[in-house]
């Protein structure tokens, strides 16, 4: 198992480099280029040019990567010029609160989106399977930013049982009680589209299994159809289901861009947000890698979890 | 995005778009029909908006800010400056609609354009192009393209890029997995060999059995990009004042929240209803494009065969020596308006301790006959029609269902073909051994387990209890075959239903597992069903053995008889067919033409028009079973032996 791991990390060296180059190329395509990022958009072509001297940018692309990349592995993503402290700083701050947010969705829509994909396809074409897939139809269509809004308009404004925003500091002030209350209504938002999702994969994964012939075996051994389902029916099923919700926390990863906007939650999207309106480039970089790649890093997870279950796949 | 963006399976290659009677189709399917409904309605407001006499969008009018839905002259109100949102609202949504339908343009261009050529030339080419769209879906969706909002600028045309570059891998990866397919096939050859250049193959050839599956990209990425697109001007990234679409005024509305909430209600709706009725209408486009869902074929299997019987024979006296008792059983499969008789009137009767023999080819129906048994067989699209199956003092098809589950591997077991598909791939051999014992008996896992290593034993695999922690795909077919044994044998089952469980094996395993079979079912004194299609097999271990063809036994007798004077024409065809070791000479018939369809069976003889005997009385009538004496039965008129006297 470990050398199986080992294995799979050395197989992301390629994609970290290729995600390091697409984010690097972001700062090297923009007009004005990196010596903008750093000053902001209102610096003088003199100081412009003299950065340009100092950090080497009269250099071939291919140097000023190596360079760039070299500080990286040094732990230095450049310095933010409308926040004036380093990125990379600011960047573990935020993803912090992210990694709660998204974390939180992960468990809710996992949860929720197996169980209703399990239960919609042991009655498939029933009631309960209409009324599911109904609700993961209108979860998938329905625009998440909006849906925190109409939450906010429900629970924070006309009934006021939780709180709409104000989470300012993750671990600030109010302790784990407050943490809770102000994570109910932004992971809920967060986790809906994804639990649709995984609701439909859950379901065609189950309906796939259900005609394995080693489901007419179990049968044929005379187990009960709760034991069929549960236990054979389900493993088989979650083996192929884990890695697309290892490919959904890409949309729980993205989406909080605009839930941590909608709710003022502290975390990297809505820094993003922020960063992209001030055009300081070199926050955005750093938001973006550290997504980025712990999105690669779920994705391990999961093929790491499908390993574990799958014995075939160990070989 | 992701998953849900990609169909269900790409088309069959060569399919050609949407049959005649898809549109059809499509309405039929009540929620797309729905989808459909909705969304002409907001194209067509949409496109007549310029024609209304509505008041300019970006009028503002501080007078009449923030007026609720209602008021007259401002049918949804107005806005924090005083604009009617009614027009702003449609506006919006031309504005939202053409900005997701260029997006969906742009992705499905340069997707498929990436698709067709990573698909159809391979080698290099196809490695740097899928390399390079892997690199892209690295990251997830939505990031990247605020990634590219920042490099270019937040406006409404580079959120409109950023949204169709992030899309561009979905089209990619599914044309190209299309195009590789259809690529090696004979009419791309042939128009290759007719010197046709490489574009001409690709855009003439390719490129139309290739649309079905662009169509059905395009249909389930729209929606989601004028979603992405929205909530980028959501963001304040996508669309600048005074311009405004859905998501922009979404994100005006977001700060009237408290105070006018209506502002952000009405055009988060628009987005709701376009998007759901795009999803409901691509859902259905996906439906009518991927014939597999409709056929019925992805339906669930139920725990056991329906049974709708409209003949019951009479309880048969009860002859005493019979271990299971199969009388006029009738099983019919019902795909689409056809109905496949598979088994037309099947009597059966297994003595105690004994070896039955159901021999016939592929399609004869033998197999269903014995997972009609045990309600096996699958539904849809299976169904019980008839007969009885009489066990003890019971007829199984009467039973509870939890009755069924606790004969099911204790009183009756199976052994199935192919041990590798129908053993569970995640569990070991031993926890699959154990199960069964504890579905029937109430001992613990541990003393399970120790009775599993003892049936290991039992099978002859070496070293059991190591071999019990083994996974399915860790054996060797052989030594999975006789897992599947020691499974059946598990709770002393007084009767065997064995499905053909030597076929996939090779000779030498095949006499082994054979042996082995016969050994056990006489020490345990167990009832063995044991079909097949291969006479050889049948004289090595059967006592007695019934011929079937065409969904009926026309022979019936002990196998010594059957083989040495098989007294139907079928009969002796087949034993005709089995080779024999040092006699080269021996002519190997194949038997002329093929069985009957099963849902158009011809009357009278179902063989009478492969049969070198026939006459013309046989394709009239129902052909009698009749007794020959000793033992022996034959659907025939004119049987090769002598009836005796």
């Amino acid at each position: 198992m470990l050398a199986y791991i080992l294995k799979r990390l050395a197989a992301l060296v390629p994609i970290l480099i290729g995600l390091t180059i697409i984010v690097f190329l972001m700062l090297a395509l923009i007009p004005g280029g990196t010596a903008v990022a750093i000053l902001g958009p209102l610096a003088s072509p003199e100081n412009i040019a003299k950065v340009n001297k100092e950090l080497g940018l009269d250099q071939p692309l291919i140097d000023q990567y190596l360079t760039w990349m070299g500080n990286l592995l040094h732990g230095d993503m450049g310095r933010s010029y409308s926040l004036k402290r380093p990125v990379i700083d600011e960047v573990f701050e935020r993803f912090s609160a992210t990694l709660i947010l998204a974390g939180t969705s992960l468990v809710l829509c996992s949860f929720f989106g197996l169980l209703a994909g399990i239960v919609s396809a042991v009655r498939q074409f029933g009631w309960t399977d209409r009324i599911v897939t109904f609700f993961v139809l209108i979860g998938i269509s329905t625009p998440s930013f909006w849906l925190g809004l109409l939450l906010i308009m429900l629970f924070a404004v006309d009934l006021r049982w939780l709180p709409a925003s104000g989470m300012y500091e993750v671990y600030g002030g109010g302790g784990l009680g407050d943490l809770l209350r102000h994570l109910i209504l932004p992971s809920i938002t967060l986790a809906v589209v994804a639990t649709g999702v995984i609701a439909r994969l859950t379901r065609a994964a189950m309906l796939e299994v259900l005609r394995q012939d080693y489901i007419r075996t179990a049968r044929a051994k005379g187990l009960t159809e709760r034991r069929v389902i549960y236990r054979h029916a389900f493993k088989a099923a979650l083996v192929t289901v884990i890695p697309l919700i290892g490919v959904q926390t890409g949309l729980v990863l993205g989406g909080a861009v605009y839930i941590e906007t909608v709710f003022q939650w502290p975390g990297i999207g809505r820094m993003l947000v922020d960063a992209i309106s001030t055009r300081d480039i070199l926050l955005v970089q750093g938001g973006v890698l550290v997504l980025a790649v712990s999105y690669v890093l779920f994705n391990l997870l999961a093929d790491i979890i499908q390993t574990v279950l799958d014995p075939r796949l160990k070989s | 995005m992701t998953a849900v963006s990609q169909p269900a399976a790409p088309q069959a290659p060569g399919t050609r778009s949407a049959r005649p009677g898809s549109f059809r189709l499509l309405v039929n399917n009540r929620l797309a029909a729905l989808g459909l409904v909705v969304l002409g309605l907001i194209v067509v407001v949409v496109l007549i908006t310029p024609l209304l006499p509505l008041q300019n969008p970006d009028v503002t009018e501080t007078a009449n800010r923030l007026l609720r839905p209602g008021t007259p002259g401002h049918i949804l109100g107005t806005d924090h400056l005083g604009r009617d949102l009614l027009s702003r609202l449609l506006w919006g949504t031309r504005v939202s609609i053409a900005v997701g339908l260029s997006a969906t343009a742009i992705a499905a261009f340069f997707g498929s354009l990436i698709g067709l050529v990573a698909g159809y030339f391979g080698g290099r080419a196809d490695a740097i192009l899928m390399r390079s769209i892997d690199m892209l879906m690295a990251f997830p969706y939505i990031l990247l393209a605020l990634g590219i909002v920042a490099v270019l600028g937040p406006g409404l045309l580079n959120a409109l890029y950023a949204i169709a570059i992030v899309n561009i891998p979905f089209f990619a990866r599914n044309i190209r997995g299309v195009t590789r397919g259809l690529s090696r096939r004979e009419f791309v050859d042939a128009a290759r060999l007719s010197g046709k250049g490489h574009a001409g193959i690709l855009f003439t050839e390719v490129l139309p059995n290739v649309l079905p599956v662009i169509v059905i990209t395009m249909s389930s990425t729209v929606g989601w990009m004028i979603l992405e697109t929205a909530g980028l001007s959501f963001l304040g990234l996508g669309a600048q004042p005074p311009l405004a679409d859905l998501g922009s005024m979404l994100g005006e509305g977001r700060k009237l929240l408290f105070t006018a909430p209506h502002v952000s209600v009405i055009p988060g709706v628009m987005i709701f209803a376009l998007v759901m009725s795009i999803n409901l209408v691509g859902d259905g486009i996906r439906d009518v494009l991927d014939p597999r869902l409709r056929s019925g074929a992805l339906a669930r299997p139920s725990a056991r065969t329906r049974i709708d019987r409209r003949r019951v024979p009479p309880m048969p006296a009860r002859a005493s020596g019979s271990a299971l008792d199969v009388v006029a059983l009738e099983t019919e499969f019902q795909v689409g308006d056809a109905v496949h008789r598979a088994v037309g009137g099947v009597s059966l009767d297994l003595g105690d301790e004994e070896c039955l023999g159901l021999v016939g080819e592929s399609g004869s129906g033998k197999s269903v006959t014995a997972m009609s048994i045990l309600g096996l067989v699958a539904t849809p699209p299976g169904t019980i029609v008839g007969g009885r199956v009489i066990f003890g003092s019971e007829d199984i098809l009467e039973v509870s269902n939890e009755t069924l589950r606790r004969l099911r591997g204790d009183r009756i077991s199976m052994i199935f073909q192919d041990p590798l598909s129908t053993l569970h791939p995640l569990f070991t051999v031993g926890d699959q051994i154990a199960e069964a014992i504890r579905a029937h008996r109430p001992v613990s896992f541990a003393e399970a387990w120790k009775q599993a290593v003892q049936l290991l034993e039992l099978v002859r695999i070496p070293g059991p209890k190591e071999r019990a922690n083994s996974y399915p795909h860790e054996l060797s077919g052989g030594m999975r075959q006789r897992i599947c044994i020691a499974m059946a044998l598990a709770n002393d089952s007084s009767v065997l239903i064995a499905d053909e469980p030597t076929t996939a094996l090779d000779v030498t395993v095949q006499a082994q597992v054979l042996r082995l079979l016969d050994d056990l079912r006489r020490d345990k004194g167990a009832a063995v069903l044991f079909i097949t299609h291969d006479f050889g097999v049948v004289s090595e271990i059967c006592d007695r053995v019934a011929v079937m063809y065409a969904g009926r036994i026309v022979e019936l007798g002990t196998t010594e008889d059957v083989l040495s004077r098989p007294a139907h024409p079928y009969t002796r065809k087949l034993i005709d067919c089995v080779p024999i070791l040092g006699e080269p000479e021996r002519r190997l018939d194949a038997i002329e033409g093929l069985p009957p369809k099963v849902d158009r069976l011809p009357p009278g003889c179902a063989f009478a028009d492969r049969c070198p005997q026939v006459r013309t009385n046989c394709r009239t009538g129902d052909i009698p079973f009749d007794d020959l004496g000793g033992g022996r039965k034959a659907r025939c008129l004119y049987p090769l032996v002598e009836v005796a006297a």
